[in-house]
Protein backbone atom coordinates (compact mmCIF):
# COMPACT_ATOMS: atom_id res chain seq x y z
CA UNK A 1 0.00 0.00 0.00
CA UNK A 2 1.19 3.98 -0.66
CA UNK A 3 2.52 5.65 2.06
CA UNK A 4 3.50 8.83 3.14
CA UNK A 5 5.95 8.62 6.06
CA UNK A 6 7.17 11.83 7.92
CA UNK A 7 9.13 12.48 10.81
CA UNK A 8 10.20 16.49 11.43
CA UNK A 9 11.73 17.41 14.87
CA UNK A 10 13.38 20.46 15.70
CA UNK A 11 12.93 23.95 16.57
CA UNK A 12 11.40 27.47 15.32
CA UNK A 13 12.24 30.06 18.49
CA UNK A 14 10.04 29.20 21.01
CA UNK A 15 8.00 27.03 19.41
CA UNK A 16 8.92 23.08 19.01
CA UNK A 17 7.82 20.74 16.40
CA UNK A 18 8.05 16.65 17.17
CA UNK A 19 5.69 14.77 14.72
CA UNK A 20 6.38 10.96 13.35
CA UNK A 21 3.83 9.24 11.54
CA UNK A 22 2.90 7.76 8.53
CA UNK A 23 -0.79 8.18 6.53
CA UNK A 24 -2.07 6.10 3.66
CA UNK A 25 -0.88 7.62 0.57
CA UNK A 26 -4.98 7.71 -0.76
CA UNK A 27 -7.94 10.08 -0.01
CA UNK A 28 -7.78 13.27 2.51
CA UNK A 29 -5.76 13.19 5.47
CA UNK A 30 -6.68 15.71 7.56
CA UNK A 31 -3.93 17.49 10.19
CA UNK A 32 -6.61 18.97 13.00
CA UNK A 33 -5.78 21.09 15.78
CA UNK A 34 -6.54 23.95 17.35
CA UNK A 35 -4.18 27.28 15.84
CA UNK A 36 -0.62 27.37 16.89
CA UNK A 37 -0.43 23.44 16.90
CA UNK A 38 2.35 23.03 14.32
CA UNK A 39 -0.18 21.66 11.73
CA UNK A 40 1.17 24.58 8.94
CA UNK A 41 4.72 23.58 9.99
CA UNK A 42 4.48 19.58 9.57
CA UNK A 43 2.40 20.52 5.51
CA UNK A 44 5.53 23.19 4.99
CA UNK A 45 7.80 21.06 5.68
CA UNK A 46 6.43 18.17 3.52
CA UNK A 47 6.13 20.36 1.13
CA UNK A 48 9.75 21.36 1.58
CA UNK A 49 9.14 24.92 2.21
CA UNK A 50 10.29 24.91 4.80
CA UNK A 51 13.87 22.86 5.54
CA UNK A 52 13.72 21.09 9.02
CA UNK A 53 17.25 19.69 9.31
CA UNK A 54 16.35 16.76 11.52
CA UNK A 55 13.40 15.51 9.37
CA UNK A 56 12.65 12.51 6.97
CA UNK A 57 9.99 12.08 4.13
CA UNK A 58 9.19 9.49 2.17
CA UNK A 59 6.65 9.57 -0.22
CA UNK A 60 5.62 5.80 -1.72
CA UNK A 61 9.12 4.90 -0.75
CA UNK A 62 10.71 7.59 -2.68
CA UNK A 63 13.23 9.43 -0.54
CA UNK A 64 11.95 13.17 -0.32
CA UNK A 65 14.61 14.48 2.58
CA UNK A 66 16.63 12.52 4.96
CA UNK A 67 19.61 13.02 6.16
CA UNK A 68 21.49 13.15 3.01
CA UNK A 69 19.12 14.15 0.68
CA UNK A 70 16.41 17.28 0.63
CA UNK A 71 14.71 17.82 -2.44
CA UNK A 72 13.92 21.82 -2.86
CA UNK A 73 10.45 22.42 -3.29
CA UNK A 74 10.60 22.92 -7.25
CA UNK A 75 11.88 19.11 -7.29
CA UNK A 76 8.77 17.75 -5.76
CA UNK A 77 6.06 16.69 -7.29
CA UNK A 78 3.05 18.63 -5.15
CA UNK A 79 0.47 21.21 -5.35
CA UNK A 80 0.61 23.45 -2.72
CA UNK A 81 -2.59 25.50 -1.86
CA UNK A 82 -2.18 28.60 0.90
CA UNK A 83 -4.57 29.61 3.04
CA UNK A 84 -4.56 33.08 0.94
CA UNK A 85 -5.03 32.17 -2.83
CA UNK A 86 -2.09 33.81 -3.36
CA UNK A 87 -2.26 34.11 -7.44
CA UNK A 88 0.18 36.02 -9.56
CA UNK A 89 -1.28 39.37 -9.85
CA UNK A 90 0.52 39.92 -12.75
CA UNK A 91 -1.59 37.14 -14.83
CA UNK A 92 -4.55 36.32 -15.92
CA UNK A 93 -6.40 33.67 -14.90
CA UNK A 94 -5.45 31.26 -17.36
CA UNK A 95 -1.75 32.47 -16.90
CA UNK A 96 -2.10 31.70 -13.70
CA UNK A 97 -3.51 28.33 -14.55
CA UNK A 98 -0.56 27.40 -16.98
CA UNK A 99 2.26 28.24 -15.21
CA UNK A 100 2.38 25.12 -13.59
CA UNK A 101 0.99 22.94 -16.42
CA UNK A 102 3.85 24.22 -18.48
CA UNK A 103 6.78 22.93 -15.90
CA UNK A 104 5.26 19.91 -15.03
CA UNK A 105 7.61 16.94 -15.27
CA UNK A 106 4.40 14.55 -16.41
CA UNK A 107 3.39 14.27 -20.66
CA UNK A 108 0.98 17.14 -21.12
CA UNK A 109 -1.97 14.38 -22.49
CA UNK A 110 -2.16 13.33 -18.71
CA UNK A 111 -3.33 16.60 -17.40
CA UNK A 112 -6.54 18.22 -19.46
CA UNK A 113 -6.88 21.44 -18.56
CA UNK A 114 -10.14 21.81 -19.54
CA UNK A 115 -11.22 18.89 -17.32
CA UNK A 116 -10.24 21.03 -14.16
CA UNK A 117 -11.31 23.83 -15.33
CA UNK A 118 -14.79 22.58 -15.83
CA UNK A 119 -14.67 20.53 -12.51
CA UNK A 120 -14.01 23.60 -10.93
CA UNK A 121 -16.06 26.12 -12.34
CA UNK A 122 -13.40 28.33 -13.51
CA UNK A 123 -14.49 28.84 -17.42
CA UNK A 124 -16.24 32.13 -17.35
CA UNK A 125 -13.33 33.94 -15.33
CA UNK A 126 -10.43 32.55 -17.56
CA UNK A 127 -9.60 36.02 -18.83
CA UNK A 128 -10.44 37.59 -15.77
CA UNK A 129 -7.14 39.84 -13.72
CA UNK A 130 -7.01 37.94 -9.82
CA UNK A 131 -7.78 41.22 -9.00
CA UNK A 132 -11.23 41.15 -10.20
CA UNK A 133 -12.41 37.91 -8.52
CA UNK A 134 -14.20 37.13 -5.36
CA UNK A 135 -11.97 35.53 -2.24
CA UNK A 136 -13.95 32.34 -2.96
CA UNK A 137 -13.36 32.25 -7.05
CA UNK A 138 -9.66 33.12 -6.61
CA UNK A 139 -9.26 29.71 -4.06
CA UNK A 140 -10.94 27.88 -6.82
CA UNK A 141 -8.48 29.15 -9.43
CA UNK A 142 -5.58 28.57 -6.45
CA UNK A 143 -6.67 24.56 -6.40
CA UNK A 144 -6.51 25.05 -10.18
CA UNK A 145 -3.38 26.36 -10.18
CA UNK A 146 -2.26 23.38 -8.05
CA UNK A 147 -3.87 20.79 -9.79
CA UNK A 148 -2.47 21.64 -13.05
CA UNK A 149 1.34 20.58 -12.19
CA UNK A 150 0.34 17.02 -12.16
CA UNK A 151 0.84 16.67 -8.19
CA UNK A 152 1.87 13.14 -6.67
CA UNK A 153 0.48 15.16 -3.38
CA UNK A 154 -1.57 17.79 -2.55
CA UNK A 155 -1.17 20.26 0.38
CA UNK A 156 -4.21 22.62 0.95
CA UNK A 157 -3.21 24.68 3.99
CA UNK A 158 -6.73 25.50 5.48
CA UNK A 159 -8.11 26.57 2.13
CA UNK A 160 -10.91 27.94 3.37
CA UNK A 161 -10.06 29.55 6.94
CA UNK A 162 -9.76 33.04 5.02
CA UNK A 163 -13.15 32.97 3.58
CA UNK A 164 -16.65 33.66 4.64
CA UNK A 165 -19.50 31.21 5.31
CA UNK A 166 -21.02 32.02 1.78
CA UNK A 167 -17.66 31.44 0.12
CA UNK A 168 -16.82 28.22 2.39
CA UNK A 169 -20.67 26.85 1.26
CA UNK A 170 -19.57 28.11 -2.76
CA UNK A 171 -16.07 25.33 -2.36
CA UNK A 172 -17.09 22.83 -0.24
CA UNK A 173 -19.07 21.57 -3.29
CA UNK A 174 -15.66 21.31 -5.31
CA UNK A 175 -14.07 19.63 -2.79
CA UNK A 176 -15.68 17.02 -2.39
CA UNK A 177 -15.59 16.24 -6.14
CA UNK A 178 -11.98 17.00 -6.31
CA UNK A 179 -11.26 14.35 -3.70
CA UNK A 180 -13.91 12.02 -5.62
CA UNK A 181 -12.31 12.87 -8.74
CA UNK A 182 -8.56 12.87 -8.39
CA UNK A 183 -6.59 9.59 -7.27
CA UNK A 184 -3.90 11.92 -5.76
CA UNK A 185 -3.75 12.06 -2.01
CA UNK A 186 -4.53 14.95 -0.28
CA UNK A 187 -3.16 16.35 3.13
CA UNK A 188 -5.64 19.13 4.19
CA UNK A 189 -4.72 21.70 7.33
CA UNK A 190 -7.89 22.78 9.28
CA UNK A 191 -8.93 24.05 12.39
CA UNK A 192 -12.20 23.59 12.03
CA UNK A 193 -13.72 20.26 13.07
CA UNK A 194 -16.77 20.53 10.56
CA UNK A 195 -14.30 20.56 7.21
CA UNK A 196 -12.59 17.54 8.94
CA UNK A 197 -15.70 15.91 9.35
CA UNK A 198 -17.08 16.68 5.68
CA UNK A 199 -14.10 15.95 3.77
CA UNK A 200 -11.40 13.93 5.82
CA UNK A 201 -10.55 9.83 5.14
CA UNK A 202 -7.83 9.94 7.57
CA UNK A 203 -7.04 12.33 10.62
CA UNK A 204 -3.51 13.14 12.49
CA UNK A 205 -4.90 14.91 15.99
CA UNK A 206 -1.66 17.72 16.86
CA UNK A 207 -1.55 19.72 19.86
CA UNK A 208 1.77 21.72 20.47
CA UNK A 209 3.50 20.83 18.27
CA UNK A 210 3.04 17.16 18.61
CA UNK A 211 0.59 14.37 17.43
CA UNK A 212 -1.90 12.66 19.69
CA UNK A 213 -3.85 10.58 17.33
CA UNK A 214 -3.55 9.21 14.05
CA UNK A 215 -6.16 6.91 12.42
CA UNK A 216 -9.02 6.73 10.14
CA UNK A 217 -11.36 9.26 10.92
CA UNK A 218 -14.25 7.75 12.40
CA UNK A 219 -11.64 5.87 14.64
CA UNK A 220 -10.13 8.74 15.84
CA UNK A 221 -13.33 10.82 16.12
CA UNK A 222 -15.03 7.54 18.34
CA UNK A 223 -11.91 7.62 20.41
CA UNK A 224 -13.15 8.89 24.19
CA UNK A 225 -9.52 9.43 24.97
CA UNK A 226 -9.20 12.79 23.20
CA UNK A 227 -9.91 15.50 24.56
CA UNK A 228 -11.34 17.38 21.67
CA UNK A 229 -13.72 15.08 21.50
CA UNK A 230 -15.52 15.66 25.18
CA UNK A 231 -17.44 18.88 24.15
CA UNK A 232 -20.82 19.35 22.41
CA UNK A 233 -19.59 18.58 19.14
CA UNK A 234 -18.99 15.30 19.52
CA UNK A 235 -20.16 13.27 16.90
CA UNK A 236 -19.01 10.30 14.61
CA UNK A 237 -19.15 10.27 10.67
CA UNK A 238 -20.58 7.50 8.68
CA UNK A 239 -20.19 6.47 4.85
CA UNK A 240 -23.45 4.76 3.86
CA UNK A 241 -25.06 4.42 0.62
CA UNK A 242 -28.93 4.83 -0.36
CA UNK A 243 -30.94 1.40 -1.07
CA UNK A 244 -34.34 2.99 -0.73
CA UNK A 245 -36.84 5.29 -1.04
CA UNK A 246 -39.80 5.96 0.30
CA UNK A 247 -41.21 8.96 -1.90
CA UNK A 248 -44.41 9.62 0.30
CA UNK A 249 -42.77 10.75 3.19
CA UNK A 250 -39.64 12.14 1.37
CA UNK A 251 -37.53 9.93 3.07
CA UNK A 252 -34.55 7.47 1.57
CA UNK A 253 -32.66 4.60 3.79
CA UNK A 254 -28.87 4.83 3.72
CA UNK A 255 -27.06 1.47 4.99
CA UNK A 256 -24.08 1.12 6.32
CA UNK A 257 -21.88 -1.84 8.05
CA UNK A 258 -24.09 -3.07 10.97
CA UNK A 259 -27.39 -1.28 10.11
CA UNK A 260 -29.45 1.72 8.32
CA UNK A 261 -30.51 4.68 9.07
CA UNK A 262 -33.84 6.52 7.57
CA UNK A 263 -32.64 10.23 6.31
CA UNK A 264 -34.29 12.99 4.48
CA UNK A 265 -34.42 12.43 0.87
CA UNK A 266 -30.94 13.84 -0.89
CA UNK A 267 -32.61 13.24 -3.91
CA UNK A 268 -29.57 11.51 -4.86
CA UNK A 269 -29.93 8.11 -6.95
CA UNK A 270 -29.88 4.51 -4.90
CA UNK A 271 -26.01 3.38 -5.01
CA UNK A 272 -25.06 6.37 -4.36
CA UNK A 273 -22.53 6.90 -1.05
CA UNK A 274 -23.31 9.88 1.43
CA UNK A 275 -21.50 10.84 4.26
CA UNK A 276 -23.56 11.19 7.47
CA UNK A 277 -23.31 12.72 11.01
CA UNK A 278 -24.31 11.99 14.04
CA UNK A 279 -24.02 14.01 16.92
CA UNK A 280 -23.32 11.79 20.11
CA UNK A 281 -25.94 14.78 22.08
CA UNK A 282 -28.75 13.09 19.66
CA UNK A 283 -28.08 9.42 20.37
CA UNK A 284 -30.62 8.16 23.41
CA UNK A 285 -29.97 4.60 24.77
CA UNK A 286 -33.14 2.33 25.56
CA UNK A 287 -32.99 -0.78 27.46
CA UNK A 288 -35.99 -1.90 25.13
CA UNK A 289 -37.34 -1.74 21.46
CA UNK A 290 -40.06 0.82 23.26
CA UNK A 291 -43.19 1.23 20.74
CA UNK A 292 -44.92 4.64 20.64
CA UNK A 293 -42.23 7.01 19.79
CA UNK A 294 -41.34 9.79 17.49
CA UNK A 295 -38.08 8.50 16.70
CA UNK A 296 -38.02 6.84 13.61
CA UNK A 297 -33.89 5.38 13.79
CA UNK A 298 -33.99 2.81 16.42
CA UNK A 299 -30.78 0.85 15.90
CA UNK A 300 -29.98 -2.36 17.94
CA UNK A 301 -26.08 -1.90 19.62
CA UNK A 302 -23.64 -2.47 22.63
CA UNK A 303 -21.76 -0.32 25.00
CA UNK A 304 -17.95 -0.87 23.86
CA UNK A 305 -16.77 1.83 26.85
CA UNK A 306 -17.72 4.80 28.56
CA UNK A 307 -15.65 7.68 29.92
CA UNK A 308 -16.76 10.62 32.06
CA UNK A 309 -17.65 14.28 29.85
CA UNK A 310 -16.73 17.82 30.33
CA UNK A 311 -19.10 18.01 33.35
CA UNK A 312 -19.68 15.51 36.09
CA UNK A 313 -23.11 14.64 35.26
CA UNK A 314 -22.04 13.92 31.83
CA UNK A 315 -21.06 10.01 30.37
CA UNK A 316 -19.66 9.66 26.54
CA UNK A 317 -20.76 5.85 25.42
CA UNK A 318 -18.62 4.14 22.24
CA UNK A 319 -21.39 1.73 20.81
CA UNK A 320 -20.72 -0.93 18.46
CA UNK A 321 -23.75 -0.68 15.83
CA UNK A 322 -22.66 -3.75 13.94
CA UNK A 323 -19.39 -3.22 12.91
CA UNK A 324 -19.86 0.21 12.83
CA UNK A 325 -18.73 2.80 16.14
CA UNK A 326 -21.25 5.47 17.31
CA UNK A 327 -21.36 7.79 20.28
CA UNK A 328 -24.02 8.64 22.55
CA UNK A 329 -23.89 11.40 25.18
CA UNK A 330 -25.93 10.79 28.68
CA UNK A 331 -26.20 11.75 32.19
CA UNK A 332 -24.24 9.89 34.55
CA UNK A 333 -28.03 8.91 36.38
CA UNK A 334 -29.20 6.82 33.16
CA UNK A 335 -25.69 5.30 33.22
CA UNK A 336 -26.95 4.07 36.38
CA UNK A 337 -30.40 3.37 36.05
CA UNK A 338 -30.22 1.61 32.97
CA UNK A 339 -27.10 -0.29 34.37
CA UNK A 340 -25.21 0.57 31.26
CA UNK A 341 -21.60 -1.47 31.23
CA UNK A 342 -19.42 -2.44 28.80
CA UNK A 343 -20.88 -5.46 26.75
CA UNK A 344 -24.59 -4.61 27.51
CA UNK A 345 -26.70 -4.67 24.83
CA UNK A 346 -28.88 -1.77 24.28
CA UNK A 347 -31.17 0.22 22.13
CA UNK A 348 -29.84 3.33 20.36
CA UNK A 349 -32.27 5.82 19.94
CA UNK A 350 -30.86 8.49 17.15
CA UNK A 351 -32.94 11.87 16.72
CA UNK A 352 -30.97 13.85 13.97
CA UNK A 353 -28.88 13.02 11.31
CA UNK A 354 -27.06 15.24 9.32
CA UNK A 355 -25.57 14.74 5.75
CA UNK A 356 -22.59 16.28 4.86
CA UNK A 357 -22.63 15.98 1.34
CA UNK B 1 26.04 74.08 -27.59
CA UNK B 2 23.52 70.84 -28.23
CA UNK B 3 26.96 68.34 -28.27
CA UNK B 4 26.99 68.68 -24.19
CA UNK B 5 22.90 68.02 -24.40
CA UNK B 6 23.62 64.63 -26.42
CA UNK B 7 26.69 63.97 -24.78
CA UNK B 8 24.86 63.76 -21.56
CA UNK B 9 21.81 62.39 -22.57
CA UNK B 10 24.17 59.20 -23.97
CA UNK B 11 26.14 59.13 -20.77
CA UNK B 12 22.61 58.80 -19.19
CA UNK B 13 21.40 55.93 -21.18
CA UNK B 14 24.54 53.82 -20.67
CA UNK B 15 24.91 54.07 -16.79
CA UNK B 16 21.10 53.55 -16.62
CA UNK B 17 21.55 50.31 -18.62
CA UNK B 18 24.32 49.07 -16.71
CA UNK B 19 23.22 50.01 -13.68
CA UNK B 20 19.92 48.17 -14.32
CA UNK B 21 22.25 45.10 -14.76
CA UNK B 22 24.58 45.63 -12.14
CA UNK B 23 21.95 46.67 -9.71
CA UNK B 24 19.07 44.60 -10.34
CA UNK B 25 21.10 41.20 -8.81
CA UNK B 26 22.81 43.36 -6.34
CA UNK B 27 19.47 44.55 -5.23
CA UNK B 28 17.81 40.98 -5.50
CA UNK B 29 20.48 40.02 -3.07
CA UNK B 30 20.57 42.73 -0.40
CA UNK B 31 16.83 41.90 -0.43
CA UNK B 32 17.16 38.27 -0.20
CA UNK B 33 19.69 37.33 1.50
CA UNK B 34 20.14 36.47 5.46
CA UNK B 35 23.89 36.59 6.23
CA UNK B 36 24.88 39.55 8.47
CA UNK B 37 26.96 41.01 6.31
CA UNK B 38 24.52 42.01 3.76
CA UNK B 39 23.95 45.45 5.87
CA UNK B 40 27.46 46.31 5.50
CA UNK B 41 27.44 45.79 1.51
CA UNK B 42 24.19 47.72 1.82
CA UNK B 43 25.72 50.92 3.59
CA UNK B 44 28.84 50.65 1.01
CA UNK B 45 26.16 50.94 -1.71
CA UNK B 46 24.46 54.36 -0.11
CA UNK B 47 28.27 55.52 0.50
CA UNK B 48 27.40 58.00 -2.55
CA UNK B 49 24.29 59.34 -1.50
CA UNK B 50 26.16 61.42 1.22
CA UNK B 51 29.62 62.10 -0.26
CA UNK B 52 30.43 64.96 -1.47
CA UNK B 53 30.64 64.09 -5.63
CA UNK B 54 34.32 65.78 -5.07
CA UNK B 55 35.33 63.44 -2.73
CA UNK B 56 34.18 60.05 -4.68
CA UNK B 57 35.39 61.69 -7.98
CA UNK B 58 39.06 62.11 -6.03
CA UNK B 59 39.15 58.43 -4.72
CA UNK B 60 38.08 57.15 -8.27
CA UNK B 61 40.30 59.54 -9.96
CA UNK B 62 43.65 57.31 -7.74
CA UNK B 63 41.62 54.02 -8.43
CA UNK B 64 41.47 54.35 -11.91
CA UNK B 65 44.80 55.93 -12.26
CA UNK B 66 47.57 54.23 -14.03
CA UNK B 67 49.50 53.55 -10.97
CA UNK B 68 46.78 51.84 -9.37
CA UNK B 69 46.16 48.04 -9.95
CA UNK B 70 42.39 48.29 -10.78
CA UNK B 71 43.42 51.17 -12.91
CA UNK B 72 45.92 48.74 -14.72
CA UNK B 73 43.55 46.44 -15.01
CA UNK B 74 40.39 48.45 -16.36
CA UNK B 75 43.14 49.86 -18.78
CA UNK B 76 43.52 46.05 -19.97
CA UNK B 77 40.23 45.81 -19.98
CA UNK B 78 39.40 48.98 -22.03
CA UNK B 79 42.20 49.49 -24.08
CA UNK B 80 43.39 52.70 -22.47
CA UNK B 81 43.33 54.88 -19.15
CA UNK B 82 39.65 55.54 -18.39
CA UNK B 83 39.99 58.78 -16.48
CA UNK B 84 39.69 61.68 -18.74
CA UNK B 85 37.59 59.75 -21.23
CA UNK B 86 33.61 58.58 -21.85
CA UNK B 87 34.17 54.98 -20.41
CA UNK B 88 35.59 56.78 -17.12
CA UNK B 89 32.78 58.84 -16.99
CA UNK B 90 30.00 56.08 -17.26
CA UNK B 91 32.23 54.01 -14.22
CA UNK B 92 31.82 57.17 -12.30
CA UNK B 93 28.60 57.82 -12.65
CA UNK B 94 27.64 54.07 -12.05
CA UNK B 95 29.07 54.33 -8.74
CA UNK B 96 27.61 57.76 -8.12
CA UNK B 97 24.10 56.90 -9.02
CA UNK B 98 24.31 53.08 -7.75
CA UNK B 99 22.32 53.64 -5.00
CA UNK B 100 19.55 55.43 -6.76
CA UNK B 101 18.72 52.28 -8.81
CA UNK B 102 19.42 49.73 -5.97
CA UNK B 103 17.09 51.08 -3.58
CA UNK B 104 14.05 51.16 -4.95
CA UNK B 105 14.66 48.02 -6.60
CA UNK B 106 15.36 46.40 -3.43
CA UNK B 107 12.23 47.74 -1.56
CA UNK B 108 10.58 46.55 -4.35
CA UNK B 109 11.84 43.13 -4.04
CA UNK B 110 11.26 43.30 -0.41
CA UNK B 111 7.55 44.20 -0.79
CA UNK B 112 6.92 40.87 -2.87
CA UNK B 113 7.77 39.26 0.40
CA UNK B 114 8.67 35.29 0.38
CA UNK B 115 4.67 33.79 -0.81
CA UNK B 116 4.68 34.76 -4.36
CA UNK B 117 8.37 32.85 -4.58
CA UNK B 118 7.21 30.21 -2.51
CA UNK B 119 3.98 29.60 -4.81
CA UNK B 120 6.48 29.61 -7.82
CA UNK B 121 8.59 26.85 -5.95
CA UNK B 122 5.62 23.95 -5.28
CA UNK B 123 4.75 24.81 -8.84
CA UNK B 124 8.04 23.30 -10.17
CA UNK B 125 9.62 27.05 -11.12
CA UNK B 126 13.56 27.01 -10.19
CA UNK B 127 14.92 29.86 -8.15
CA UNK B 128 16.02 31.58 -11.15
CA UNK B 129 13.16 30.81 -13.47
CA UNK B 130 10.73 32.36 -10.59
CA UNK B 131 13.08 35.39 -10.52
CA UNK B 132 12.35 36.10 -14.13
CA UNK B 133 8.57 35.07 -14.31
CA UNK B 134 7.90 36.25 -10.62
CA UNK B 135 10.17 38.50 -9.10
CA UNK B 136 10.62 40.73 -12.02
CA UNK B 137 7.39 41.35 -13.26
CA UNK B 138 6.01 42.38 -9.68
CA UNK B 139 8.76 44.52 -9.30
CA UNK B 140 8.29 46.28 -12.42
CA UNK B 141 7.16 49.60 -10.21
CA UNK B 142 10.65 49.51 -8.68
CA UNK B 143 12.46 49.01 -11.54
CA UNK B 144 10.83 52.15 -13.49
CA UNK B 145 12.05 54.18 -10.25
CA UNK B 146 15.26 52.98 -10.43
CA UNK B 147 15.86 53.56 -13.91
CA UNK B 148 14.68 56.89 -13.93
CA UNK B 149 15.98 58.06 -10.72
CA UNK B 150 19.59 56.94 -12.18
CA UNK B 151 18.53 58.37 -15.71
CA UNK B 152 17.98 61.55 -13.63
CA UNK B 153 20.87 61.99 -11.13
CA UNK B 154 23.38 60.90 -13.95
CA UNK B 155 22.05 63.86 -15.88
CA UNK B 156 22.57 66.08 -13.04
CA UNK B 157 25.84 64.92 -12.37
CA UNK B 158 28.93 67.82 -11.81
CA UNK B 159 31.17 66.79 -9.25
CA UNK B 160 32.39 63.49 -10.14
CA UNK B 161 32.80 64.54 -13.99
CA UNK B 162 35.10 67.30 -12.75
CA UNK B 163 37.21 65.69 -10.77
CA UNK B 164 37.37 62.29 -13.23
CA UNK B 165 36.41 63.68 -16.37
CA UNK B 166 37.49 67.05 -16.94
CA UNK B 167 36.65 68.88 -19.66
CA UNK B 168 36.74 68.02 -22.84
CA UNK B 169 34.55 68.70 -25.65
CA UNK B 170 32.41 65.77 -27.16
CA UNK B 171 34.32 63.52 -24.91
CA UNK B 172 33.47 64.71 -21.14
CA UNK B 173 31.81 67.93 -21.31
CA UNK B 174 28.69 67.24 -20.06
CA UNK B 175 25.41 69.30 -19.47
CA UNK B 176 26.34 70.71 -16.36
CA UNK B 177 29.76 71.64 -16.77
CA UNK B 178 28.88 73.38 -20.54
CA UNK B 179 26.49 75.65 -17.99
CA UNK B 180 29.39 76.44 -15.59
CA UNK B 181 31.59 77.22 -18.74
CA UNK B 182 28.80 79.51 -19.80
CA UNK B 183 28.50 80.99 -16.41
CA UNK B 184 32.24 81.55 -16.38
CA UNK B 185 32.54 83.11 -19.85
CA UNK B 186 29.11 85.19 -19.06
CA UNK B 187 27.08 83.97 -21.77
CA UNK B 188 24.27 83.81 -19.77
CA UNK B 189 21.24 83.26 -22.36
CA UNK B 190 23.00 80.18 -23.76
CA UNK B 191 23.58 79.29 -19.90
CA UNK B 192 19.42 80.43 -19.32
CA UNK B 193 18.44 77.91 -22.15
CA UNK B 194 20.30 74.70 -20.53
CA UNK B 195 19.56 75.49 -16.89
CA UNK B 196 15.86 76.38 -18.02
CA UNK B 197 16.04 73.19 -20.19
CA UNK B 198 16.98 70.99 -17.09
CA UNK B 199 14.33 72.65 -14.80
CA UNK B 200 11.95 71.72 -17.37
CA UNK B 201 12.67 67.87 -18.05
CA UNK B 202 13.88 67.47 -14.38
CA UNK B 203 9.91 68.08 -13.56
CA UNK B 204 8.11 66.07 -16.31
CA UNK B 205 10.45 63.21 -15.45
CA UNK B 206 9.10 63.63 -11.81
CA UNK B 207 5.79 63.94 -13.29
CA UNK B 208 5.37 60.72 -15.66
CA UNK B 209 7.30 58.65 -13.17
CA UNK B 210 4.71 58.97 -10.34
CA UNK B 211 1.97 58.86 -12.37
CA UNK B 212 3.82 55.97 -14.32
CA UNK B 213 4.28 53.91 -11.24
CA UNK B 214 0.87 54.81 -9.40
CA UNK B 215 -0.95 53.10 -12.66
CA UNK B 216 1.11 50.04 -12.68
CA UNK B 217 0.92 49.47 -9.08
CA UNK B 218 -3.04 50.12 -8.97
CA UNK B 219 -2.78 46.98 -12.03
CA UNK B 220 -0.99 44.48 -9.31
CA UNK B 221 -2.66 45.39 -6.28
Amino acid sequence: MSLVEAYFCGGFGQFQLDVDFSAPAQGVTALFGPSGCGKTSVLRCMAGLTHMADGRLRINGQVWQDHKTFLPPHKRPIGYVFQEASLFPHMSVRKNLTYGLKRSKKEASSIDFDEIVTLLGLTHLLDRAPLRLSGGERQRVAIGRALMSGPELLLMDEPLAALDRMSKNEILPYLDRLSAYLAVPIFYVSHDIAEVERLADSMILMEKGRLIATGPLSEVLTRLDLPFRQDEEAAVVLTAQIVERDLQWHLARAAFPGGSLWVRDPGHPLGQTIRLRILARDVSLAASHSEGVSILNLLSAKVVELAPGSHQAVVLARLAIGETACLARLTAKSVAALQLTPGKEIWAQIKSVAILD
Amino acid sequence: MWEPVLLTLKLATITTLVLLILGTPLAWWLARSKTKWKEVIGAIVALPLVLPPTVLGFYLLLILGPSSPVGQAATAVFGQSLPFTFEGLVVGSVIYSLPFVVQPVRNAFEAIGDRPLEVAATLRASPLDAFFTVALPLARPGLLTGAVLGFAHTMGEFGVVLMIGGNIPGETKVLSVAIYDFVETLEWAKAHILAAGMVIFSFLVILVMTLTEKHMRSRLK
